[in-house]
């Protein structure tokens, strides 16, 4: 791992690799990517599922990367980045950076087992999961990331069932348990932590994975300008959580004294105005027993 | 000195990929291509080729791989039959609509359900319309040349389409035959490197690359793609002829006559069973029956002009197909009526369906089709050697 100094705003690359796309106005996942970038440089190579970030950035003729960049077919984001490093490779080039962006129906759904699998072959890539928790893309859908409660277009808050009622697909843990070198979970609400994680991702030498959590104003139901807020409430509230797995260890970056509540962070977004106090009781005890593991396992 | 060796048809692709210098190979195994890919990662293995072999986790990742690979300019092969074929599918038309000049190879193999290992032609049929050039071809000496003929092929710069080179599956992909290994250095004169097409990603010329296309444009990507795929037929054939000054055999572009020029009635063939069509017509022939054989060595594109060239002057024509197009006919028949139709050519066709599912045609079953088109009796679709009454 690199000693270098860590980034922050101050002595992060000012040059841009991602403009003129048409992402909403407050879009975590644009956010993320475009800070991703600076940290990666323009030599890296992107390959982006059929999904928002995609959709908004490769529209002929006007293309919003600096960077080599291809879309791919939608279960495909681990498998065409690992192909294009491998095809640098054996062209001749010298440790290629090759780097998945992908959402979380991209990632945890239709996309998880060529992750898997590409994680598997132990190359070196890095997998940046920008988590909206839906398909926001095609309208606002359930994914295997919507947590539980979510209202979405096709778990609306009806009067029998009440938003979704599946949890969170533990996408972090079941990365980390293919041993893989470096795994970290981030948030665009705490975007020093983020870009530190990119750059370790970056000088690690097998694959990697962070899972960033990215706010969709248009998805969620909140102010454009609401979306950093809410990805620093989301970890503040125990929701979300910080933490990494380097060398088969797991750990907590954040750990929060006393929990926001989470009532008042699930109010701001329309996706929650539904649920009542037993789904409230649910969410906390989840949190919770959630919250006592990691205490418990991890560093 | 020439060197032969005894190999059977996914060993001879093998050795076709190993002089062919792949930078990758992205596979994942399926009866009944699984020798080729196991004897590609022994030569991997055991150092005799340099290329980077992925063990994907399944089909769609080997088509994905390839298409990563390859957008960066390296040259990439991958094989699969049947249901892996399928698996992929989606990422064919992907490959194809990128203009990645992928090579594949396909065991032809049947399609579940039933399930079935055996060879017929239902698994590249179905994707037929996925804008790859596809290929068949009769032997393991084919199909070790194909392999060197279809990089060439894939990428040239006017082309750049992915190559499907169809193998018909255990008749071809296991038999053992008596196939020359052509010389690397001769190999190397007559494939060079690979050169980057100007739209694929680099360091010095950074590319966005599959892009979204609206109803603005979208329609004329895909038409200059339609219309690239034309020049395949030159081009197939200068290699072909090349491929004669280089190695002393050739197999002459898009379709192969056998005892055609004076025929009264012609078979039209794909694959393997062209073998024994030749041999049913050299019997016939000596019997003083006016019969011959002509082979379709590509199907997309497909050869309207060679097919009629080829054809027009026959009494009747049967079509041998080992597909089926539920609801209507073979494929192939429906693709020679088209060219015959589009050439103002009326001649009586018939349209026999046979080897699904590995089942045999025999030279009896060839001898029926022949005698049936010389007396112009029976019904314009047949289903050849049908084991029981439906």
């Amino acid at each position: 791992m690199s000693t270098a100094a860590k980034l922050n705003i101050r002595n992060l690359d000012s040059n841009e690799y991602f403009y003129g796309h048409k992402a909403c106005g407050g879009c975590g996942e644009s956010l993320a990517l475009r800070l991703a970038l600076k940290v990666l440089g323009d030599d890296a190579y992107l390959s982006l599922p059929a999904g928002c970030m995609a959709a908004v950035s490769f529209i002929y003729p006007n293309m919003a990367f600096k960077n080599n960049a291809i879309i791919t077919p939608f279960a495909s984001t681990a498998a065409v980045t690992t192909g294009i490093a491998a095809g640098l490779e054996a062209l001749g080039k010298e440790k290629p950076l090759s780097v998945g962006f992908a959402g979380d129906g991209g990632t945890a759904d239709i996309g998880i087992q060529s992750l898997s699998g590409a994680i598997d072959r132990g190359e070196k890539f890095i997998y940046i999961c920008t988590d909206n928790e839906a398909y926001m893309n095609t309208g606002i859908q359930k994914s295997g990331l919507t947590p539980f409660g979510a209202s979405t277009t096709t778990t609306p808050s009806g009067k029998v069932i009440h938003g979704n009622i599946n949890e969170k697909k533990n996408m972090f843990e079941i990365v980390a348990a293919h041993g893989i070198k470096y795994a970290a979970t981030a948030s665009i609400g705490y975007l020093d932590d983020f870009i530190n994680k990119v750059q370790k991702a970056k000088d690690c030498d097998g694959p990697s994975y962070i899972h960033v959590y990215s706010p969709c104003p248009t998805g969620w139901g909140h102010g454009a300008e609401l979306s950093v807020d809410l990805g620093k409430e989301v970890v503040d509230t125990g929701l979300w959580y910080l933490a990494e797995y380097e060398e088969g260890e797991f750990k907590l970056n954040r750990k929060p004294k006393e929990f926001k509540s989470i009532h008042d962070h699930l109010v701001r977004q329309a996706r929650f105005r539904h649920i009542g106090e037993d789904e409230l009781k649910v969410i906390e005890e989840t949190r919770d027993a959630k919250w006592a593991k990691m205490l418990k396992n991890w560093n | 000195m020439k060197d032969f060796a005894f190999l059977n048809g996914n060993e001879a692709i093998a050795y076709g990929v190993k002089l062919s210098r792949p930078h990758v190979i992205a596979a994942y195994p399926i009866t009944p291509q699984t020798k080729a890919v196991e004897k590609l990662s022994a030569f991997v293995q055991d150092g005799e080729l340099d290329c980077k072999y992925m063990h994907v986790e399944s089909e769609h990742s080997a088509m994905a791989c390839s298409i990563g690979s390859s957008s960066v300019g390296a040259r990439t092969f991958t094989a699969t039959s049947s249901q892996g074929l399928l698996y992929m599918s989606e990422c064919l038309p992907y490959a194809s609509g990128a203009r990645l000049p992928i090579v594949m190879m396909n065991a032809n193999r049947s399609i579940a359900t039933p399930w079935n290992i055996y060879g017929d032609q239902m698994d590249s049929m179905h994707v037929l319309n996925s804008g790859w050039i596809q290929l068949y071809v009769e032997d393991a000496q084919e199909a070790l040349d194909m392999v060197i003929q279809s990089f060439k092929l894939a990428e040239n710069h006017e082309i750049l389409t992915p190559v499907m080179i169809n193998v018909d599956g255990f008749v071809l992909t296991h038999t053992y035959e008596k196939v020359e290994i052509p010389p690397q250095d001769q190999v190397d004169a007559f494939l060079p490197e690979i050169k980057a097409a100007p739209h694929l990603m680099s360091d010095e010329n950074k590319m966005s690359m599959c892009i979204s296309a609206g109803n603005q444009h979208y329609m004329e990507f895909k038409i200059k793609q339609h219309r690239d795929m034309f020049k395949v037929f030159d081009e197939l054939e200068k290699i072909d002829a090349d491929f004669l000054k280089s190695f002393g055999r050739n197999y002459g572009g898009a379709v192969e006559g056998y005892r055609n020029e004076d025929a009264e009635v012609l078979l039209v063939t794909t694959g393997s069973v062209t073998g024994t069509v030749r041999a049913v017509v050299d019997s016939m022939r000596d019997e003083g029956k006016k019969v011959g054989v002509i082979k379709l060595r590509i199907l997309r594109p497909f050869p309207v002009d060679e097919i009629c060239r080829n054809i027009s002057q026959a009494r009747a024509v049967g079509i041998l197909d080992k597909n089926i197009s539920f609801g209507y006919e073979g494929t192939v028949f429906t693709n020679v009526n088209s060219a015959l139709q589009q050439k103002g050519l009326t001649i009586s066709t018939t349209n026999f369906i046979g080897g699904l599912g590995g089942k045999d045609i025999t030279k009896v079953n060839i001898r029926n089709m022949f005698e049936n088109l010389l007396s112009g009796e029976g019904e314009t679709v047949q289903y050849s050697n049908m084991g029981c009454a439906l």
